[in-house]
């Protein structure tokens, strides 16, 4: 036992063997991107920043049920509502505190109609603490931004739901 | 008791009884809708069908009599798919809008559709639609949700005792709304909230502001009538949400009335006093809470013993103790909370606190009941609940009043006099009994040597006198009259003429609490006796005291006299306030506001007719430096270096009260008769004065929903019967002012009404339209306005 050993430490048989994976690596296809000119694909799955959407006709969709309230283990979604003038259940505030938001997707699944979704947007920053406070207009004017990307991914994954 | 046996469990039930009783009580659950322990069966729904042995179909488990040997199972393959059956065709037209129903979370069907509904439906064709009709300010309808359990209905017929909801056409066109398009009035209408399995019935107020999983439950009491009902109180992160009824067999049972239900609306008043206030130089300031309890304790101070309190009706005992503690440790006995009485002649005589006496699930087995100026149906909504169970089972209700109170019971004699003539009627009663035998007291004889004796007195006499348990009871309307030391006396006559018992059950929350805690000029804590009488509240706000305290109340309203309490309050020194709220009227004449903490904001005790002590704790929070009454009271006490201010909290005030009134709380006496004056005739138009049911404290009076509904709009009206209206020249609507001597009301609508006697007028007290006015009894005009 000890002569094989001397041979391998003598010959630095295992600095080879790694220098072969090293190797192997160094002519391979290579995976990293650019990053920010060069973008990851990303699954309409996606579980980004949140938005609420609007219906074509531009009425807001959340209907006040609070069952993404209700889900949200990290307990980041705030509600109020109230009757709106036209006798519809509307919420006054719809807040999600992105600092507390673990982005496990259920509000989103709890949505009996689509109005919360998460987008595939991630990047985003706040430099306050109260910037990562997403109040309700906040969040629909996110979902009027990406309403399109929105579309397609849930079209994309409606097959599966 | 057979023997059953549920899904091979043996269980014992008692004759006769249905086997979902059977199963309720054994723990099996089997589902329900049209089914309620309170109602009549209507086996509607056929949500509960069980298998039962040796029968070939499935059996409705709400209208199936328990029978010896009986074997049942509810979770067999045959009762299952009997209930996933019935299921699917509820679901047919049933909307699928639970994400926007407030029933949500809480609803039957939602649960029940969880368990034995399916994942997909096999119905394609168009949904039934109902259009909705708005039922009043109460009630939410969305009767497309409707799923014709008919516990409404039901309700309506059996407990309410009001037939305003019901069922028109059939099948796939029955639908439930009011028969004439009309709100719903009755002053129980809130329970069909509660009842409905579905999101058809919901609350107004509550419409689309919570769900109920968010929602903290205290258990708490309601101030707002004598019963002290059991209530929930729920709220959501500090800000209160509803107010639900909380079982008790022995008071409320189940039930809640309008009024101790969506009294709560009233505390976010837009009034709602938050920071202590002080007026100096004539300017009001907003302050910190040491100037301002000095400022009220140098203020009460420099008028030495010329110092009076008034207390309002729905204060906890502890507050009612400490006020009178700090008052008399002032060297006065100048406090009062009677404030919706007007005679106080016969104070001393009266037992040291009002209430029942007997329990009142006992009411539910008397055979027969004179009610003396008495609307029990709208005074203690849930005690005339019990009071119509007795006439159902046959017991013979008699009235004598100045009112022809509508009655959700069949009613026996109804004497409806003019209110000075009530005192005549009630000796006629009196000497209808005496024929039968028994010795006049002493005195009675000259009352009785004009009164001719009526059939109905006869009638009266003789159902009282056959009964077997009788009550006489003393109500609103009698106690608050000029002529109440006389009524109450001749009803104690009555009640022992003929073997009844004597029913004097205290206005508002917790007068019984208030007497208790020594609340009154005459007596202190536990009714021991004081030295020298106080002043009532009449006479505090005549004598132009120097000093004094208002606790909850807000005299030009609550008082029996709206005009001696404004007068009275100007005349006054200094004027603390502890109040909730600062009105007009207490902006105008206090000198200091404290805000207080209300009902459900602060901890306490109410003590009920039947003499139950029933302690709670706060439920929210009181807003922005609104404090408890007793810590106001506490701090004013030690401010004025005054003995025995040292509590740490309201159990140690309310431990210092019972160690006065012993272990059991309450204080038995008996009121006796004593010669009465007859009451003085009245010329021209009698007056006849009560206090509106959703006039009777500030925070009911500021429930906006309350007040929106027939009882509250009707509230702000002159009433008058058609034959005077029309000798008088007045048609149904025209405004008129009421003239009291020199004062009058503002215009008010008149309303025609028939049910008030020919040559009076009917105010309601207790509103702003109708402050202003003096007491509302006596001679009084009407004015075209």
């Amino acid at each position: 036992m000890n002569l094989l050993r001397s041979f391998k430490s003598l010959f630095l048989l295992e600095l080879l063997g790694g220098m072969r994976v090293t190797g192997r690596y160094l002519f391979k296809k290579k995976f990293t991107v650019q990053y920010p000119e060069e973008r990851a694909p990303m699954s309409p799955r996606f579980r980004g920043h949140h938005a609420l959407r609007r219906y074509a006709n531009g009425e807001e969709r959340c209907i006040a049920c609070k069952l993404c309230e209700v889900i949200c283990p990290a307990m980041a979604i705030t509600i109020e509502l109230a009757e709106r003038d036209d006798g519809t259940r509307r919420t006054t505030r719809y807040d999600i505190d992105m600092t507390k938001c673990i982005y496990c997707g259920f509000c989103e699944e709890a949505c009996p109609v689509d109005a919360i979704v998460e987008t595939r947007v991630y990047e985003y920053v706040g430099e306050e603490r109260g910037d990562l406070l997403m109040s309700k207009e906040k969040l629909l004017a996110m979902g009027d931004k990406h309403e399109q990307q929105i579309a397609a991914d849930r079209a994309a994954d409606a097959p599966y739901r | 008791m057979v023997n059953i046996e549920i899904n091979g469990i043996p269980v014992q039930a008692a004759d006769g009884s249905m086997l979902i009783e059977a199963a309720d009580q054994a723990g099996i659950a089997i589902p329900r809708f049209c089914y309620h322990k309170k109602l009549s069966i209507a086996a509607n729904c056929r949500m509960c069908l069980v298998e039962v042995e040796k029968m070939g179909k499935p059996m409705p488990a709400c209208a199936t009599p328990v029978n010896e040997g009986m074997k049942v199972f509810t979770k067999s393959p045959k009762a299952i798919s009997a209930q996933r059956a019935v299921m699917e065709f509820l679901l047919i037209n049933h909307p699928l809008d639970c994400p926007i129903c407030d029933q949500g979370g809480e609803c039957d069907l939602q649960e029940m559709a969880l368990g034995y509904g399916n994942g997909t439906s096999q119905y394609g064709e168009a949904k039934r639609v109902v259009a909705d009709q708005p039922i009043g300010p109460l009630i939410a309808t969305e009767m497309t949700r409707c799923i014709h359990c008919t516990r409404c209905v039901r309700f309506g017929q059996e407990i309410a005792g009001v037939m305003e909801l019901g069922a028109t056409g059939r099948g796939e066109h029955m639908r439930i709304g009011t028969y004439v398009a009309k709100s719903v009035s009755s002053e129980l209408s809130g329970n069909v909230i509660d009842l409905c399995p579905v999101g058809a019935l919901t609350s107004r107020p509550y419409r689309y502001s919570a769900r109920p999983w968010e929602l903290d439950s205290h258990d708490s009491v309601s101030p707002h009538d004598c019963l002290g009902a059991n209530i929930q109180v729920q709220s959501r992160r500090g800000e209160l949400q509803r107010v639900l009824p909380r079982d008790n067999e022995a008071l409320n049972e189940c039930w809640l009335s309008d009024r101790d239900r969506f009294a709560y609306l009233g505390l976010a008043a837009s009034d709602r006093l938050s920071a202590p206030r002080i007026k100096r130089d004539g300017e009001w300031q907003t302050v910190d809470w040491d100037t301002a309890l000095t400022f009220a304790a140098e203020g009460i101070k420099a008028a030495g013993n010329s110092v009076g309190a008034l207390a309002g009706y729905s204060s906890t005992t502890e507050e009612y103790y400490l006020l009178q503690k700090l008052v008399r440790g002032l060297g006065s006995n100048n406090i009062d909370f009677r404030l919706r009485q007007l005679d106080f002649s016969d104070q001393a005589r009266l037992p040291a606190m009002p209430g029942l006496s007997l329990p009142v699930v006992e009411i539910e087995s008397i055979d027969a009941a004179l009610l003396i100026g008495a609307n029990v149906r709208k005074e203690q909504p849930l005690l005339g609940l019990r009071l119509r169970k007795a006439a159902l089972n046959g017991a013979a209700i008699h009235s004598v009043a100045a009112v022809d109170y509508a009655a959700n019971l069949p009613m026996g004699q109804r004497i409806v006099t003019a209110p000075e003539a009530m005192v005549a009627s009630l000796v006629a009663v009196a000497k209808a009994l005496l024929v039968e035998g028994g010795s006049a007291p002493e005195g009675f004889a000259a009352l009785a040597e004009k009164v001719e004796v009526s059939i109905e007195a006869e009638m009266i006499a003789a159902s009282l006198k056959g009964a077997e348990k009788g009550i006489v009871w003393v109500g609103a309307m009698a106690a608050g009259s000029p002529d109440a030391a006389a009524l109450r006396s001749l009803a104690a006559l009555i009640a022992d003429l003929s073997g009844c018992q004597l029913q004097l059950p205290g206005e508002g929350g917790n007068s019984a609490g208030a007497a208790l805690a020594g609340c009154l000029p005459h007596r202190a804590a536990a009714g021991s006796e004081v030295d020298a009488a106080g002043l009532d509240w009449r006479a505090m706000l005549g004598a132009g005291l120097k000093a004094l305290v208002l606790m909850n109340c807000e005299p030009e309203l609550d008082c029996a006299d709206s005009r001696t309490a404004r007068t009275g309050l100007e005349q006054a020194g200094f004027v603390v306030a502890l109040s909730g709220y600062a009105s007009q009227a207490m902006v105008e004449r206090c000198d200091v506001l404290l805000p207080m903490a209300m009902s459900y904001e602060t901890s306490g005790t109410l003590v009920n007719a039947q003499g139950n002590w029933q302690g709670f704790g706060a439920a929210i929070a009181a807003p922005g430096d609104a404090r408890p009454a007793w810590k106001l009271l506490r701090v004013l006490g030690n401010l004025l270096d005054l003995d025995g201010f040292e509590q740490f909290s309201s159990e140690e005030i309310r431990d210092e009260l019972k160690a006065l009134t012993g272990a059991t709380g309450t204080i038995a006496n008996q009121l006796r008769w004593q010669p009465v004056a007859p009451s003085v005739r009245v010329e021209g138009l009698s007056g006849i004065a009560e206090f509106a049911i959703h006039g009777v404290d500030p925070v009911v009076r500021r429930a906006a929903a309350l007040q929106a509904s027939i009882d509250g709009q009707g509230a702000s009206v002159v009433r008058v019967h058609s034959t005077t209206a029309a000798a008088r020249g007045f048609n149904d609507g025209q405004k008129v002012m009421l003239r009291t001597g020199e004062w009058s009301c503002a215009p008010m609508p008149l309303v025609v009404d028939d049910t008030v006697p020919a040559g009076c007028v009917l105010l309601r007290k207790g509103t702003e339209a109708t402050q202003g006015c003096s007491s509302g009894f006596g001679p009084v005009e009407l004015i075209p306005a």
